[in-house]
């Protein structure tokens, strides 16, 4: 029944059902053993992080199609199949869930109820979360994105806070609306494209505009609520308030991202023509999510519900670099998502230990407490910038390429978007103003302890991540790249010839001609360096180094 | 040529060392953190003077060396390598940076001694000094916003050191917000290069921006970074930051807020001449800016009663300056560069002596509890009183010159706007004298006026011997730009080129216009001495009771804090209280959930039950999933 596998070993397969298995193991330890189980699960979601790493350096650079395939049939009369594959759009998001996977559950010691239940409900929502990245079909990918709610629902609904029940089932109807439109388009899609579902299939077939019109619609609004954007976040506050630290964390970091991948995945791609005519307005709502959920963020007296609204004005930026449809502004989106899903990520852990430590989320209830930990005071400013988008950190590549990659097409957009640079300084610095600064003038908060070996055990990997993401992007960006571009070109050739058609302007574009140029000349100094460097044998003072002395004449004949 | 290939190192030792001094935290007792930070610092100035001394072998043609380190952001066409440039306008930048960068972390050694937290101090100057050399290193628009954000940060850090002082942390935020307005200017003005250019990089985009900027984009594109200069260099509308600034301990003021990171406005404006020669409006807005704040500042500065708070408003004027000049163009992109080195040695020398007066008077900064200091504190006294003549602009101290180079660059524009902003440059010049004068007797002259238990007494070596040798520069610099040998100009002249003219000759006019600020500078003197020596108390608060509201208007800083405060900051957080308490959850959640509400009503009007809405969801969702494994069933078995 099913065919060989190319490249032979189900790497994908096995991180998929290695959490899947891991909570049947789970399910074995011994009734009030949670320490044993929460430790057994750890093993288990680091395992994926091992394979996952494997997978990123086997990853081949340049290419923009999927790599470590595998294909069986499953309905082959429908064209569904079990296909799974990954890319660069998808193989940071995969390495990102190994990664908080772990950490979270590390950072989970506070949980005391139920321990072996919230292990298997964890490494069953790795295991859907990696599926949705992995799927390479559009009927598995659906499994694996409504199984996702499932875990997600008793994690905030049974491990939550006070309100945690009415968050779940907010959490639940949102989203779970989300995907009643999702299911129908994808059958919709089926239907008119002959009753084949494979992705090929649908990517194949040419749609009227006006199906494409139905179909962008309804895949990107099940998409939008659950990225969320402007004005389907509500949800979000409230899952992440009550949320218990590690959902939260998982949230922000990974399901959020499931929305955005979505729409460059399916939306973009499969109904060009359609994309293409709702830029404006999903540009808009990027802008307004940004703008507006920073505001919001400003005003917020619970942390958790501060750190939920940036998320939603960090997600419009990502939003506005996927539909600028440029290679840029795709590019800086899916590293934004990477990005976020650090810093937020690991804001949330932070004031989850902020919230072990005192059992309130009022910020006004700390104040000054940075004389009282200054370990955690001095990681957590380091997050706050990052998240405000400080160069030499992770956020700032991200937020720019977003930024320069909508500039070139539509200037407006960018322009207002860029507002949110300030708002983000605003309603960070604040937050840790009234957290940190000042005179600790609360007699609760002088007992604090600061950051234990295993908070840093946390906080260590990320930070790293995103200093070393911030200076040295570069073996992330051109992984991504190649597999943005083609979605560039499958929405120009989709489109081609047609009122929507759309031709991605050069600055952005791989062949912009200036960049190819000053590039040529760059890599011809290198080449000068590293030849006269051989030559005079390491006492270099010959002449030869002026001409790599790139002063203005050089970069004229370039540039013309 | 070896050295100017490990002209990386300049940024990356000092940013080295904060990185080790940040990860050894309170092991690294006091005094080594200090020692170990101006250790990396002195090692940066050793190699940046290496620079000079390669760029010197070089001719003049050949002194732009420019390397690419490695691809730091490649996404489609953006591509930004890490890359930095060696050039006669970056090696004078970084002999600044790295020269009083160097002087200033030994004297905090001393200022710092006995503080619980001496060695983050110094973790963040290094981060300071390594960011700043990033921001004039740079090769490209990108990284030097790195460096230019990364300054930003460290200022942050160090206006709010202190932190258990409420409002040390909101000048902080203060300074850091009103920072990132500019940087939002700065940002556009970038997207707008970009988006022209098809590129950052300085080679590209001063060769093609001539050929494919129109007149109105160069404009935008100016006016944009403009208002970024307006943020870091603390010019209005944006200047409103600094004063609070003075929250930071006084080397913080010295280094950062006096003699480097505020000059990274300027240094933009210099090193995009280029763009700026594109637009003769952006021009003159640049010059009417620096003109108006170099005039404002002074006029608040004659009001105030904190030493460092008289410096810090003397700062924001003399940025003014600064930014005419380089606005004006043509000889004024060097007279700028010139006033921003020789201010760079004179008023650090003047935050540290008051650095040094703050420490001898047990952390008094109220002049008006001071006075008759010049025999407790010698040194501080007679270096202070060096930095006093260079900031009036006296013969023959370094701020003679260089501020006469701005206002003659500005006279002898020729344009009608140039020349009043020449006049009005010269009032600000006769006001500087004044308040500058108010300072140095209130401080030094006149009967003690200390509080009881206060002893003043000199500062230990560590704080003197900087003073002394910052007053060497500041007395001699200004030959550096001497009317008719100008060796700076000259200097500068291959990175500015054509556009930066032909050095001033001396004839009648400069000896006129030399002669004229010089008596300016003089009658300010008087008047000041007149006023805050001669005359008594009593005279002084006649005087006051005759201006009327002047006074209290000028020592209320014109009220511009409150005027935005009542304008955006209150309406803002009106606006979010609006949308964060009402609108999101009450009216954007309530129209979300209402529009599902009436789903579920439709949903249980068509299964004529009572059902909450998770099962109506789920009798829905399996009724939909039921369809579909019926349709695929049906469609398998047609197969």
């Amino acid at each position: 029944m099913s065919e060989a596998i190319p490249g032979g070993f189900p790497l994908l397969s096995i991180l998929i059902f290695l959490p899947v298995f891991g909570a049947l193991a789970v399910a074995f330890v011994p009734k009030g053993r949670g320490d044993v189980a929460r430790a057994l699960g750890t093993a288990i979601s680091a395992s994926t992080l091992g394979l996952a790493v494997w997978l990123l350096i086997h990853f081949e650079n340049g290419v923009g199609a999927m790599q470590f395939v595998e294909a069986h049939e499953w309905i082959p009369s429908l064209g569904v199949g079990y296909r799974l594959g990954v890319d660069g759009i998808s193989v940071f998001l995969v390495a990102l869930t190994t990664l908080m996977f772990p950490l979270a559950l590390v950072a989970s010691g506070h949980v005391t109820k139920r321990v072996k239940h919230y292990t298997i409900f964890m490494l069953l929502l790795e295991a859907t979360v990696l599926g949705v990245f992995l799927a390479n079909d559009l009927f598995l990918f659906f499994v694996f994105w409504e199984a996702m709610l499932v875990p997600m629902y008793f994690l905030i609904g049974y491990w939550g806070s006070a309100g945690r029940v009415r968050a779940a089932v907010k959490f639940f109807i949102f989203t779970a609306a989300g995907s009643a439109f999702l299911l129908a388009a994808i059958i919709g899609a089926g239907v008119i494209a002959g009753g084949d579902f494979s992705y090929a299939g649908i990517f194949g077939h040419d749609y009227t505009l006006w199906a494409q019109r139905l179909l962008f619609w309804a895949f990107t609004i099940s998409f939008l609520v659950k990225v969320p954007t402007f004005p389907l976040h509500t949800w979000l506050p409230d899952a992440h308030t009550e949320a218990p630290t590690a959902g939260s964390v998982i949230l922000a970091a990974l399901l959020l991202k499931m929305g955005t991948y979505g729409l460059i995945r399916f939306s973009l791609p499969l109904f060009p023509r359609a994309a293409v005519e709702a830029v404006p307005v999903l540009l808009t709502l990027s802008v307004i999510g940004i703008i507006y959920a920073a505001l919001v963020a400003i005003r917020q007296k619970d942390f958790k519900r501060l750190v939920a609204y940036t998320s939603v004005s960090h997600l419009g930026f990502i939003t506005l670099g996927i539909f600028a449809i440029t290679t840029t502004g795709l590019t800086g989106g899916v590293a934004q998502m990477i990005n976020h899903g650090l810093t937020t990520g690991a804001l949330f852990f932070l004031v989850g230990m902020l919230y072990e430590r005192r059992h309130t989320r009022l910020i006004d209830d700390y104040g000054g407490i940075r004389r009282q930990v200054p370990i955690l005071g001095g990681v957590f400013l380091f997050v706050v910038f990052a998240s405000a988008g400080l160069p030499g950190l992770n956020g700032f590549i991200g937020e720019m390429l977003t930024l320069f990659g909508t500039i070139v097409v539509h200037r407006w957009w960018a322009i207002t978007a860029a507002i949110g640079v300030i708002l983000a300084a605003i309603y960070l610095l604040w937050m840790y103003q009234r957290l940190f600064l000042g005179p600790l003038d609360k007699p609760e908060n002088e007992k604090m302890r600061d950051m234990t070996a295993t908070d840093l055990v946390v906080l260590v990997p990320l930070m790293i991540l995103m200093l070393v993401l911030g200076i040295y992007p570069k073996p992330m960006l051109e992984r991504i790249e190649p597999s943005v571009h083609e979605v560039v070109v499958a929405v120009e050739a989709g489109t081609a010839g047609t009122d929507q058609a759309y031709v991605e302007p050069e600055q952005t574009s791989p062949s912009n001609p200036v960049a190819v140029v000053e590039a040529a000349e760059h890599a011809e100094a290198e080449q000068h360096a590293k030849e006269a460097a051989a030559e005079s044998g390491g006492h270099a003072e010959s002449g030869g180094h002026g001409d790599s002395a790139g002063s203005g004449s050089g970069h004229t004949e370039g540039g013309r | 040529m070896q050295i100017l290939d490990s002209a990386w190192l300049i940024p990356v030792i000092p940013l080295v060392s904060a990185g080790v001094l940040a990860l050894a935290g309170r092991r690294l007792k006091e005094p080594i953190a200090g020692w170990v930070a101006t250790v990396a610092v002195g090692a940066s100035f050793v190699l940046s003077f290496g620079q000079l001394i390669a760029l010197v072998g070089r001719p003049p043609e050949a002194r732009t060396f420019v390397r690419t380190l490695y691809e730091w952001i490649p996404a489609g066409g953006f591509r930004v390598p890490v890359s930095y440039r060696i050039d006669p306008l970056s090696v004078v930048m970084i002999l600044l940076i790295t020269g009083v960068g160097a002087l200033i972390h030994l004297y905090a050694i001393g200022y710092m001694k006995g503080d619980r937290d001496f060695t983050r101090f110094f973790f963040y100057l290094n981060l300071f000094v390594g960011s700043m050399l990033v921001l004039v290193l740079a090769d490209n628009y990108l990284l030097l916003f790195v460096g230019w954000e990364l300054v930003g940060a460290c200022s942050y850090l160090l206006i709010g050191f202190w932190y258990q002082s409420s409002p040390n942390a909101t000048a902080a935020k203060k300074a850091f917000v009103v920072n990132r307005v500019g940087d939002f200017g700065f940002v556009v003005g970038l997207m707008l290069i970009f988006s022209v250019v098809g590129s950052l990089d300085y080679g590209a985009v001063f060769s093609i921006a001539p050929s494919v900027m129109t007149a109105a984009m160069a404009t935008a594109v100016c006016l944009c970074l403009l208002v970024g200069a307006t943020g870091k260099s603390a010019q209005i509308p944006l200047y409103v930051w600094l004063p609070d600034a003075m929250a930071g301990p006084t080397p913080v003021s010295a280094l950062i807020h006096a003699a480097t990171m505020v000059t990274a406005g300027v240094y933009m404006i210099a090193r995009s001449f280029v763009l700026w020669d594109l637009s003769p409006t952006a021009q003159g807005i640049t010059v009417a800016i620096g003109i108006i704040t170099a005039l404002v500042a002074a006029v608040i500065a004659i009001g105030q009663f904190n030493i460092k708070k008289v410096l810090a408003y003397s700062t924001v004027s003399q940025l003014g300056y600064m930014i005419a000049g380089v606005g004006v163009g043509g000889a004024g992109y060097a007279a700028g560069i010139f006033h921003l080195l020789a201010h760079g040695f004179f008023k650090a020398l003047l935050f540290l002596c008051a650095g040094s007066v703050i420490v001898g008077m047990h952390h008094e900064e109220d002049m008006r509890k001071m006075g008759g200091l010049r025999t407790k504190m010698p040194i501080t006294f007679i270096t202070y009183t060096i930095g006093f003549l260079a900031l009036d602009g006296i013969f023959p101290f370094a701020g003679y010159f260089s501020k006469d180079g701005i206002l003659a660059a500005l006279f002898e524009h020729g344009t009608w706007w140039s020349q009043v902003a020449w006049a009005l440059g010269l009032v600000g010049a006769f006001l500087t004298a004044t308040y500058m004068a108010r300072q140095w007797f209130m401080v030094f002259f006149g009967k003690p006026r200390w509080d009881e238990d206060v002893h003043p007494h000199e500062s230990p070596w560590l704080m003197t011997v900087p003073l002394i040798v910052l007053a060497i520069p500041s007395t001699l610099f200004g030959t550096a730009g001497l009317p008719g040998f100008n060796q700076l100009h000259r200097w500068l002249e291959p990175v500015f080129g054509v556009a930066g003219g032909e050095p001033e000759l001396l004839n009648a006019t400069t000896f006129a216009l030399l002669l004229t600020s010089l008596v300016v500078a003089g009658s300010g003197l008087v008047v000041g001495w007149a006023i805050w020596y001669r005359a008594t108390a009593d005279q002084r608060a006649t005087l006051a009771g005759r201006l009327g509201g002047v006074v209290p208007f000028v020592r209320n800083k014109l009220y511009v804090d409150e005027a935005y405060a009542a304008t955006f900051e209150r309406p803002g957080y009106r606006l979010t209280a609006v949308l964060g308490d009402e609108m999101d959850q009450r009216g954007i959640d309530w129209l979300v959930m209402g529009t599902g509400a009436a789903f579920k009503r439709a949903g249980a009007w068509f299964s004529k039950g009572q059902n909450g809405l998770i099962r109506a969801y789920a009798a829905v969702m399996g009724a939909g999933a039921l369809v579909f494994v019926v349709y695929v069933l049906a469609r398998g078995v047609s197969r």
